[in-house]
Formats: C-alpha cells, sequence, structure tokens
C-alpha cells in the first residue's frame, strides 16, 4: 500500500492530544469553584463527595482555628505563595474574602496551623482539579 | 467559633483530609484507592512520630 500523503499526517505532539470537548472545560472550572463538584458532575458521587467533604472540612477547620486568609496584593514573596495556595479553594476563597474572614489571630499558637490548613485544602483542590479533567478526557475511569 | 487543637490532632486530622484526597486522585481503582490512603495517612502519622522523637533527641 502507498503511504497517505504527507498533508494528511498529523505532528507527533497532536498525534495523542485529548480532544477538547464541553465538560473537559466545565469539570475543571466546576471543580475549582465548589472542591468536589467536578466529580459529581460526572456522575463519581462517592469520590465527589468524599473530595468535598474533606476539603471543606480542612477549609472550614483552618478558619475555625483562626488562620490568616492572604490577600492578592500580600507584597511579600511568602505571602504570595501562600495567596497562590489559597486561592486554590476557590469559591470557599471568595466567599470568606467577601465576609471579611479569615484575619489570623497571632494570640492563638494554634492560629498558625489553621493557616496551614488554609492553604493546603487550596493546594488540594488543584490536585481535585486536575482528577476532575483528567475523568472528563478520559484519561481516568 | 474558634478551635483549638494540639498539634498532634492537627497533624492527624490534617493527615486524614490529605490522605483521602491523594488515594482518590492519584489511584484509578476503588480498591487501590483505599489501599493508596491508607498508605498515605500511616506515611503521615508515621513521619509525625518519627520527627516527633528526632526532635526529643536533637533536644537531648
Amino acid at each position: 500500500m502507498p503511504n497517505p500523503s504527507p498533508t494528511k499526517t498529523k505532528p507527533p505532539d497532536l498525534v495523542d492530544a485529548a480532544p477538547v470537548s464541553t465538560m473537559s472545560v466545565v469539570a475543571p472550572a466546576v471543580a475549582w469553584l465548589i472542591p468536589g463538584a467536578g466529580h459529581l458532575i460526572q456522575k463519581r458521587w462517592g469520590r465527589g463527595i468524599l473530595l468535598m467533604v474533606s476539603i471543606v472540612a480542612m477549609f472550614l477547620l483552618g478558619l475555625a482555628m483562626q488562620g490568616r486568609v492572604y490577600k492578592p496584593n500580600g507584597g511579600d514573596i511568602l505571602d504570595i505563595l501562600g495567596f497562590v495556595g489559597d486561592i486554590g479553594a476557590g469559591g470557599l476563597y471568595i466567599v470568606t474574602r467577601a465576609m471579611d474572614w479569615g484575619h489570623g489571630a497571632i494570640s492563638h499558637a494554634t492560629a498558625d496551623y489553621g493557616t496551614k490548613f488554609l492553604i493546603v485544602a487550596g493546594l488540594l483542590n488543584f490536585i481535585t482539579v486536575a482528577d476532575a479533567y483528567h475523568i472528563a478526557i478520559g484519561k481516568k475511569p | 467559633m474558634t478551635i483549638t487543637l494540639s498539634h498532634f490532632s492537627s497533624a492527624i486530622l490534617f493527615s486524614i483530609f490529605a490522605s483521602v484526597v491523594f488515594g482518590i486522585t492519584q489511584r484509578n481503582t476503588p480498591r487501590d484507592m483505599v489501599r493508596y490512603g491508607l498508605y498515605c495517612f500511616a506515611m503521615f502519622v508515621g513521619g509525625v512520630i518519627v520527627a516527633g522523637w528526632v526532635m526529643w533527641l536533637i533536644r537531648r
């Protein structure tokens, strides 16, 4: 058999590219805004509820421990990194800032633990967003 | 509402939540998810205990 014409062959980097579907865009966005919801809209009920409970509980515990929520214009490099972690929590971060919670209390020794809980809850949600995307493109069952 | 947790109870709660997320997101089958989640939890808690003993030895 003769080889197909060169114009029909794809470049190597595009051969295995994931198809762009509505779900592959919506699921990560929803997953970021509401932790676990990216799995729920794809009918992964058990996983979605467990992720939601874990991340929301961690974030709320951080707030209850008087943790500090970082603002975008922190100035210091560590404050910027803290903000990057916090923003991962999506809707939780937005609501917290809107309600003016999360000022942090240096008088409490556990407030620093709370700050770390808030950051890690956001970082865990970034992993959840990536997982929701992988499910949407069929890379993961 | 203010919650005051000890360092150890904070570490245990941290370990539980992080292990759940790691287990679900890093493995493909439910059985592997549970196994990896338990492995992560054991590593977290084991690491806390080992680090505690190391700090105790350094302090002596």
